[in-house]
C-alpha cells in the first residue's frame, strides 16, 4: 500500500464510491457559502443583482446546496463504513457508481434550472419541471422521483451488504433509520391548494428528517467514528447509540408539534409540541457526555486529530445549535413572537453547521487519511497542522458570529415588529430599518466572510493534509506506551 | 460484563429504543388523523375556498386570549360571487403561482419561509393597502409590476419582476384572502387588521 499519495488502491469498493460523494459534497459546501454571501449582501445592497439573480434565487440555492451536500455527505459516510462494519464487500459497486453519477447529474440540472430559468408560470408543469417553491424541498417533482429512485438503490446496496455480511447494533439502527428517512421524503411529494395541509406534511419531511432521522444517522456515524479514531469499545458506543435513539425519537417524533402552533392546526399541539420539543436537547447532552467521556478515558490518544476535533465540535455544536438555540424559542409563549423572524435564521445556521456539517467534515478527514494510505494524522504534523486548526477555528468562529448577529437582529425584530407594532407590514419594515437590526446584518456579513475563508482553507487542507507524511497512523486500540 | 448494572446494559436500552420509538410513532399517527380532519378546507379551522365571497375580519376572543377570524357578510372578490368550484379554481391558481414564483424564499407564509420580505399570512387584511375599496386593484397592479409600484419603506428592497399575469395576480389575491381566514391560534401576535366596515 502506497503512503502519502492519494491512491484509490488504498480504498475498498464502498470507500471508492464514498470519496466521490465527499468531493461533490465539498464543492456544494463552497457553493452554499457563496450563494449565502450573495443573499446576505442583498440585505445590505438590495439593488445588487436585482432582477438578475434575486434574493429568492440566491437563498434557494443557498439552502438547497446545503441539504444536498449534507445528503451527499451522509451517503458518502455510510458507503465509507459499510464494508468495514459488515465485514464483507459492497454487493453492488458498479450500481453505486452509476447511481452517484445519475444523482450528481440530476443535482446539476436542477441547479442550472434554478439559476437560469428561476421561475415559471402558475401551472403544475412549473412544479414538475422548474421549481416546487416549497422551502428546502424546492427540487421539481421529476427530481423528487429521481431522488427516491437513487435513495432506494443506495438503501438496497447498504441493506444487502449487511445481509450478506454481519449485522451490528450500529448497522441495525442505521438501516432502520434509512428506511424512515427515505419514506418520510414521500410526505413532501404532492401538491395541494390548502396551505395548512401543505405545511402540515411539509414539516413531516423537514422536522422528521432534521430533528429525528438525520440526528439518529449522525449518532450512528459518531458511534463508528469514535471507535475508529479513539478505539472506543463497541459495547459502549452501541449502548450510547440505543440511549440516543430512545431519547431522540422519544422527544423528536412528537416534538414535531412545535411546528404546528400557527399553521391552522389544533390548539392541543401547544401542549404536545411545547413539552416534547423542550425535551429534544436531552439526547444532545447525552451525545456530548458520550463523546467527551470516551475521549477522556482514552486520554485523547487518537489516530486522527482533525477528525476527533470535528467530532467534538459536532457534539457541542449539535447541543448548542440544535439543542439550546432550538429550546430558546420552542415554547409557544415565546415562539408566538419569534416564529418567522431572524431568530429562526440564527437557530438554522448554528444547528445545521453544528449538528451536520461538523460530523461530515470529520468523516472526510477519516477518508483522506486512508485514501493516502493510512498516514499519520495525530499530533506533530509537518506544518503543525495549521491549516486544519485555522479552518476549524475560522469555521466555528464564523458560524457562531453569524448566529449571534442574526440573534440580535431577531430579538430586535420580535420586539419591534411583533410586541410593539402589531405584526403588520408597517411593523415588519419598521423593524427592518432599525439601526440595531441593520448592524446585525453587517456583522452577519462579516462573519460570512470568516466562514467562507474557513471553507476555502478547509478544502485546501483536505487536498493537502498528509501529502508529505511518511509515518503510518497510530492504532488507537493498541495499549499506549506510558512514559 | 457480569457486573454491569441493568440500567447500563446494551440489551435493556435496545428494548427501550424500539418500544419508545414505536409508541411515539403510533401516537403521532393517531394525532395526524385528527389534525388532518381539522385542517381540511371547509373544516372547523380552515374555511372552504368560497370564503373569498365573504368579508373576513378579526375579533379578540377573551377566552382564548387571542384574535380569531370572523366570516362576515357578502364581499365578493373583484365584484363577482363565485361558486364553490370557481372559488377553488381561482385559489388554486394563486397557490400554484405562489409556488411557481418561489415567493417563499423571500416571504413567509404562516410564518414559514424566508425573512427578506413581510409575512403573507394576513396580507389581505394588512393596513398597508390603505382603504378597503382600492385594495384588490392595488394588489393586482403591484403583483404585475412590482418594480414600478414598489414601496420599500426605507429598506430599498423591491420585489422582482416575476412575469405574473393578470389572471395569476387575481389568483394570488384570492389565495391571500382565503389564507387570511385560517385560524392560526393568534399568529402573528397582536395583528392589527385594515379598518373594514363590519369590523370598525
Amino acid at each position: 500500500m502506497s503512503i502519502a499519495a492519494l491512491n484509490s488502491a488504498n480504498l475498498n469498493a464502498g470507500q471508492k464510491v464514498a470519496v466521490k460523494y465527499f468531493v461533490v459534497a465539498m464543492v456544494l459546501f463552497l457553493a452554499q457559502c457563496l450563494f449565502g454571501m450573495l443573499a446576505g449582501l442583498q440585505y445590505l445592497q438590495p439593488d445588487f443583482l436585482y432582477n438578475v439573480l434575486d434574493f429568492n434565487v440566491n437563498r434557494m440555492v443557498h439552502i438547497n446546496a446545503m441539504v444536498v451536500w449534507m445528503l451527499f455527505g451522509f451517503i458518502g459516510s455510510v458507503y465509507w463504513l459499510v464494508e468495514d462494519e459488515s465485514g464483507t464487500e459492497l454487493v453492488g459497486a458498479k450500481l453505486a457508481n452509476l447511481n452517484f453519477w445519475i444523482l450528481t447529474l440530476a443535482v446539476t440540472i436542477v441547479v442550472l434550472v434554478y439559476l437560469f430559468v428561476q421561475t415559471g408560470p402558475g401551472t403544475i408543469e412549473t412544479i414538475w419541471f422548474i421549481n416546487e417553491g416549497r422551502e428546502y424541498i424546492e427540487a421539481p417533482r421529476w427530481a423528487d422521483f429521481g431522488i427516491v429512485a437513487c435513495v432506494l438503490i443506495f438503501f438496497y446496496n447498504v441493506a444487502a451488504t449487511f445481509m450478506k455480511g454481519k449485522w451490528s447494533g450500529i448497522s441495525g439502527v442505521l438501516v432502520l433509520d434509512l428506511v424512515a428517512l427515505a419514506g418520510l421524503y414521500l410526505a413532501g411529494m404532492f401538491y395541494t391548494t390548502n396551505i395548512s395541509m401543505d405545511q402540515h406534511w411539509w414539516w413531516w419531511v423537514i422536522h422528521l428528517w432534521v430533528e429525528a432521522t438525520w440526528e439518529v444517522l449522525v449518532g450512528c456515524i459518531m458511534a463508528w467514528g469514535l471507535m475508529k479514531t479513539l478505539g472506543a469499545r463497541r459495547k459502549i458506543v452501541t449502548t450510547w447509540l440505543y440511549i440516543e435513539v430512545a431519547l431522540m425519537f422519544g422527544s423528536g417524533i412528537l416534538g414535531l408539534g412545535h411546528h404546528y402552533f400557527w399553521i391552522g392546526t389544533p390548539e392541543y399541539w401547544f401542549t404536545i409540541g411545547g413539552f416534547f420539543s423542550a425535551l429534544e436537547p436531552i439526547p444532545l447532552v447525552a451525545m456530548v457526555v458520550h463523546a467527551v467521556y470516551d475521549s477522556g478515558t482514552h486520554n485523547f490518544r487518537n489516530s486522527n486529530h482533525p477528525a476527533l476535533a470535528w467530532l467534538i465540535a459536532h457534539a457541542f455544536g449539535n447541543f448548542f445549535g440544535a439543542g439550546v438555540w432550538g429550546f430558546m424559542h420552542t415554547l409557544p409563549q415565546i415562539n408566538l413572537y419569534t416564529h418567522g423572524t431572524q431568530w429562526t435564521a440564527s437557530h438554522g445556521h448554528l444547528a445545521f453547521f453544528g449538528a451536520y456539517a461538523t460530523i461530515i467534515i470529520a468523516m472526510i478527514y477519516v477518508a483522506v487519511q486512508k485514501w493516502r494510505g493510512d498516514v499519520w494524522m495525530s499530533g506533530d504534523l509537518a506544518d503543525k497542522g495549521w491549516k486544519w486548526k485555522w479552518s476549524l477555528g475560522l469555521l466555528n468562529v464564523g458560524v457562531v458570529g453569524m448566529t449571534v448577529a442574526l440573534l440580535i437582529s431577531g430579538y430586535e425584530q420580535s420586539f419591534v415588529e411583533r410586541a410593539l407594532e402589531g405584526s403588520t407590514w408597517g411593523g415588519y419594515f419598521s423593524a427592518q430599518t432599525q439601526p440595531w437590526f441593520i448592524q446585525g446584518m453587517h456583522w452577519r456579513m462579516l462573519f460570512g466572510w470568516v466562514t467562507t475563508a474557513g471553507v476555502v482553507l478547509l478544502l485546501w487542507d483536505l487536498a493537502t493534509i498528509g501529502k508529505k507524511e511518511t509515518r503510518r497512523a497510530i492504532d488507537p486500540t493498541a495499549t499506549p506506551v506510558m512514559t | 460484563m457480569a457486573d454491569t448494572p441493568w440500567w447500563a446494559r446494551e440489551d435493556v436500552w435496545r428494548k427501550w429504543a424500539i418500544w419508545v420509538t414505536a409508541f411515539m410513532a403510533v401516537v403521532l399517527i393517531f394525532l395526524t388523523f385528527d389534525t388532518v380532519a381539522k385542517i381540511t378546507a371547509g373544516g372547523e379551522r380552515v374555511p372552504g375556498y368560497d370564503v373569498i365571497n365573504k368579508r373576513i375580519y378579526y375579533t379578540f376572543n377573551a377566552d382564548r386570549n387571542m384574535q380569531e377570524p370572523v366570516i362576515g357578510g357578502d364581499a365578493p372578490l373583484f365584484g363577482k360571487m363565485l361558486s364553490a368550484g370557481e372559488a377553488e379554481e381561482l385559489v388554486n391558481l394563486g397557490k400554484l403561482t405562489v409556488q411557481a414564483k418561489n415567493c417563499m424564499n423571500c416571504h413567509t407564509l404562516l410564518g414559514n419561509g424566508a425573512y427578506y420580505a413581510p409575512d403573507l399570512t394576513k396580507a389581505w387584511l394588512d393596513p398597508a393597502w390603505g382603504a378597503e375599496s382600492v385594495r384588490e386593484q392595488l394588489m393586482v397592479s403591484f403583483l404585475m409590476d412590482p418594480t414600478t409600484n414598489a414601496r420599500t419603506y426605507g429598506t430599498g428592497r423591491r420585489m422582482p419582476q416575476l412575469g405574473i399575469t393578470e389572471d395569476e395576480a387575481k389568483g394570488v389575491v384570492a389565495f391571500l384572502k382565503w389564507m387570511s381566514s385560517i385560524d392560526t391560534n393568534g399568529f402573528p401576535k397582536g395583528f392589527t387588521p385594515i379598518r373594514q366596515e363590519e369590523s370598525s
